[in-house]
């Protein structure tokens, strides 16, 4: 058990540093030369007015390759971990109670707009707020409330697993056809850019942008299926 | 229009620390739980003011609802293995 | 404005800290780490924010051409949705190992756990 002075004592160091650095902070007034050139290119590189969108799906794609990666092993792991219990399988989920019947009804009517909600902001993206992240996550709320309502079913593992590494491997090969016919990996040149600011525009950005959405919600679904499905002690 | 945003923004701040130190300090796990779920709510809050709707949309949806889920499809679990 | 962001994420930062190093309970624990996730967040949109700019959205009020001279910097927002999503996977990781551990000893106190201590 560490000390309770020696918790205070380290946090008046960092707040002292977090002081220094909040009171002597000025904003920039200018932007800086990254994000400028970001700013002026949006329209004749990308083509997405939304220009985070982007960022994240075009000029760091790669980066967001890697942070799909890491979440694919994150629910990989939370599988593992919470499968090396034993135990009778194929009896969870008898002692749960009975959901309600205001919650099933309401499921069952919220449930598809909550996906057509995800469909449309993933779609989006790249003209408004929006994105694979943010849709996958608004799917993954879908599922979690489909969850909720019928505890006791059990929803497709292979399903979920099939979509999420179909996505993923989709993905990547859009990225290698960015090298091939465009000017490197996952740039978004190897459709036409289109009209600025319409649906069907910035090249393959919604394309992507649907997959990393699928990739995403799918492995927040493997997430909160695996916590809730696991079996009893 | 500035002075408006200004203390909207404190506001929301202030909001967001108090909801911070009842998380800390309650007793209760499951105010503590909901707690942070009304931090990152108000966090996202303060992502549309600094003009960050992207980053407001991402938090709302993960931050405050898929993490008090997780949070409480353990403490479930954990409520129900605790009673055998 | 930014000025008060900065200052609101460190101090959750700061209280998120406490929490995680002061709590028993390894949920709570768990709880002070989102707390500090949400206020590293905080300050680093906070860094990005530029007085009196707009949010990085092209549209018929930002037009293309004067683009750099009126959005903030989008370049954080990306970081930090990036840092959401990651910082979701990691709560998950956190509590199914909570979970684990309440397993293996009917209890979630971490003084409980004292394999590793020294």
């Amino acid at each position: 058990m560490i000390p309770k002075v020696l918790i205070s004592v380290l946090l008046l160091l960092l707040g002292y540093a977090f002081w220094t650095l909040s009171v002597g902070y000025a904003p920039d007034t200018e932007l800086n030369r990254t994000a400028a050139y970001y700013a002026a290119n949006a329209e004749s590189e990308v083509g997405a007015p939304n220009i985070v969108t982007g960022i994240i799906v075009t000029w760091r794609g790669l980066d967001t390759l890697g942070e799909v990666t890491v979440l694919f092993l994150t629910s990989a792991i939370i599988a593992l971990v919470l499968s090396q219990s034993g135990g009778p399988s194929g009896v969870s989920g008898a002692d749960f109670l009975p959901s309600g019947e205001l919650l099933t009804t309401g499921a069952r009517m919220l449930v598809p707009l909550i996906v057509l909600f995800g469909a449309y902001v993933i779609m989006n993206g790249h003209l408004t707020p929006g994105g694979g992240f943010q849709g996958g996550a608004i799917l993954a709320s879908g599922v979690l409330m489909a969850l909720l309502a019928e505890p006791t079913r059990r929803f497709g593992h292979t399903a979920i697993l099939r979509i999420e590494s179909l996505s993923g491997s989709f993905y990547v090969l859009i990225g290698l056809a960015g090298m091939a016919i465009a000017g490197g990996f996952l740039d978004n040149g190897i459709l036409p850019l289109g009209q600025f600011g319409t649906m069907l525009s910035a090249g393959a950005i919604p394309l992507i942008s649907v997959l990393i959405g699928l990739k995403v919600g799918a492995e927040f679904s493997s997430i909160l299926q695996s916590l809730h499905e696991t079996e009893d002690a | 229009m500035s002075t408006l945003m200004q203390g909207l923004g404190l506001v929301i701040a202030l909001a967001t620390i108090g909801a911070a130190t009842l998380a800390i300090l309650t007793r209760s796990t499951v105010t503590a739980v909901l707690a942070a779920g009304l931090v990152s709510l108000l966090a996202s809050v303060l992502f549309v003011v600094l003009a960050a709707p992207d980053v407001a949309m991402t938090e709302a949806a993960i931050g405050s609802g898929l993490t008090t889920f997780l949070f409480f499809f353990v403490m479930g679990r954990i409520r129900r293995e605790s009673e055998k | 404005m930014s000025q008060i962001a900065l200052t609101c994420g460190f101090i959750l930062i700061l209280a998120g800290l406490y929490g995680a190093l002061t709590n028993r309970d390894i949920l709570r624990m768990i709880v002070a780490f989102t707390v500090a996730n949400t206020g590293v967040n905080i300050v680093l949109v906070a860094v990005g924010y530029l007085p009196g700019r707009t949010a990085p959205i092209l549209d018929s009020a930002v037009p293309v051409a004067e683009a750099a001279q009126r959005i903030i910097d989008p370049v954080p927002q990306a970081l930090v949705l990036t840092a959401i999503v990651i910082g979701l996977g990691i709560t998950a990781l956190m509590l199914a190992y909570a979970y684990r551990l309440f397993r293996l000893r009917h209890s979630l106190d971490i003084s409980n756990f004292t394999e590793l201590k020294w």
